[in-house]
């Protein structure tokens, strides 16, 4: 098992690696905020966290670290769209 | 639902996130792959709920509220405020890891593995916590942006770390949990704190997608604590695309990742030439009034123009009479192309993001190696805020800190008209020899605004 967790690490950090390079300069700040969402993928730790215990503390700090997490994946997310919308906005003008 | 089946659905949300990335790579399907990312971090979301029922009503709640406080925040960013929002955001993933890693630690039941993965996780979510806290306190202006680093640092630092491993170590065989915990937090809370202060305005570029980095490496190793394999998948991936905008930023500007780490700046050297300067700037504004007019006229009679904005134009907010002295000049069937070191802003792209904002097109913007063959063909080039970037003693000039670093070839240009602030050295503190070149340059100091309404002046009134 921790050997999977290790290499699924690996794996995914070079499959992401070589994506990416191929994302242009232009789109570099989007992509950083869509990845900044995406790093709030924590949430998943978070959930599990909240069912691992009946604690009251831990009750408490997975729901503060799930509304943390999920704050910056609909945060970055919708702030991404905004910004992408800015860039197709313009296509459509040009085609008019 | 069984583990098998479990693996396969965790297998097809990855693969779906990074289809969602590699859209991202064109401006056409970027906002699908954005939605497509979205969409399956969501559904891993509903999946890891099922699978983990808790206290659903709770649960509920927390995500309900954090979806309001997510969207009413980010519908009222400004485009110029990205940087510190994606630094914030950062920090409270960073912060949420933190957390996750902290309870796991406590609640575990001792496996080495769990222990040193959970602190782990508290260690770089931590410092993803406290550096991007002071990274968008800086972007923002609330603190002085200027590097902040003491004689020690270095020896601080790896202090820091020392106390950083032993108490990731230490637990793992058993000895001084709680101790061990609270050095950890206090320890990685300081240093991401100095290291973050120790980094001035200009390489804030690097620090955003480090950190960045930092909280997708956090999240994966909280993943690996809890055993999540998505988590541990999707934060791999961000942290490899962190990495990369870290090292294509530090190329591009020249600057090693060990320096900014450690707190190396370059703010000194600009000090100690300061009066070599000074005449400099005499000697440039005898010449302004001299010949510049000839060279500012040519933008009535110029074609083909290449503008390069630069950090200037993102702090004085520019943009927007760059998109009236763009419509002008389109409008009078003149070439109007953009180009853009990828340096340029605040944030890797963030210049793109700046000038799309302002409505112009996307295609007009060109990146580096796609324009710098044109600067000798153009007509006359445009510096908007842009100094260190546009340096061709970075060409040549083996001594100085840029040398290597690539630039746009802006010197090659027939006529230059420099928006600049004023003449001192850019960041990097190396004298700019565009300046004191003898003919076909024109220089507008003062603010940027100022500087771009004076074209479109002279452009509008053909008299003056």
């Amino acid at each position: 098992m921790e050997l999977l967790m290790v290499g699924v690490f690996l794996i995914s950090s070079i499959v992401g690696y070589l994506i990416i390079r191929k994302v242009p300069s232009l789109l570099h700040t989007p992509l950083m905020s869509g990845m900044n969402a995406l790093s709030g993928v924590t949430v998943l730790g978070a959930l599990v966290a909240t069912a691992t215990s009946s604690k009251p503390i831990v009750q408490i700090f997975s729901g503060l670290a799930v509304v943390l997490a999920f704050t910056n994946v609909v945060g970055g997310f919708s702030v991404t769209h905004r910004m992408l919308k800015m860039f197709v906005h313009k296509r459509g003008e040009e085609d008019k | 639902m069984s583990n098998f089946a479990y693996y396969i659905v965790c297998a097809a949300l990855t693969l779906i996130v990074l289809t969602g990335i590699y859209l991202m790579s064109k401006v056409k399907t970027a906002l699908f792959g954005n939605l497509l990312g979205a969409g399956a971090l969501m559904l891993a979301v509903a999946i890891t709920i099922i699978r983990n029922p808790g206290n659903l009503s709770i649960v509920l709640i927390c995500l309900l509220a954090a979806s309001i406080f997510g969207l009413i925040w980010s519908s009222k960013v400004k485009m110029i405020e990205m940087p510190e929002t994606v630094a914030l955001l950062n920090g409270i993933g960073g912060l949420a890891s933190a957390i996750i890693g902290g309870i796991e630690f406590l609640t575990c039941t001792g496996e080495a593995f769990s222990l040193a993965t959970a602190m782990l996780a508290v260690v770089i979510g931590t410092i993803t916590f406290t550096g991007s806290l002071i990274a968008a306190g800086k972007l923002s202006k609330k603190i002085d942006s200027a590097p902040r680093s003491f004689k020690g640092h270095l020896t601080v630092s790896i202090i820091l770390v020392s106390l950083m491993i032993l108490s990731i170590v230490f637990p793992t065989i058993g000895k001084f949990s709680y101790t061990a915990l609270f050095i950890g937090i206090v320890a990685s809370a300081i240093f991401g704190t100095l290291f973050a202060f120790a980094v001035g305005g200009a390489d804030m570029p690097i620090t955003i997608s480090l950190l960045n980095s930092l909280s997708g490496v956090a999240g994966s190793i909280a993943g690996m604590a809890v055993y999540n394999i998505l988590l541990v998948a999707i934060g791999g991936i961000v942290g490899a695309s962190g990495l990369l905008l870290t090292q294509i930023m530090c190329r591009s500007m020249n600057r090693s990742l060990a320096d900014i780490l450690l707190g190396k700046t370059t703010v000194s050297n600009s000090e100690s030439s300061v009066p070599e300067h000074v005449t400099k700037i005499e000697n440039s504004e005898k010449f302004d009034k001299n010949n510049s007019t000839e060279v500012l006229m040519t933008i009535r009679d110029a074609k083909n123009i290449i503008i390069v904005p630069g950090y200037g134009m993102a702090l004085s907010q520019a943009q927007f009479l760059i998109k009236e002295l763009y419509d002008v000049l389109t409008s009078s069937k003149v070439t109007v192309r953009f180009a853009i070191h990828p340096v340029a802003g605040r944030m890797p792209g963030h210049m793109n993001v700046l000038l799309c904002e302002a409505d112009i097109d996307y295609e007009d913007l060109y990146e580096l190696d796609d324009i710098n063959e044109d600067f000798e063909k153009c007509d006359l080039a445009i510096v908007i805020g842009a100094n260190d970037v546009i340096n061709p003693a970075a060409r040549d000039a083996t001594d100085t800190p840029i040398y290597g670093m690539p630039i746009l070839n802006v010197d090659l240009a027939k006529n230059i008209i420099i928006c600049n602030y004023d003449l001192k050295p850019g960041y990097a503190g190396v004298e700019n020899p565009i300046y004191s070149r003898p003919s076909g340059v024109s220089i507008l100091l003062g603010d940027a605004k100022e500087s771009i309404t004076k074209l479109i002046d002279i452009l509008k009134n053909p008299e003056s």
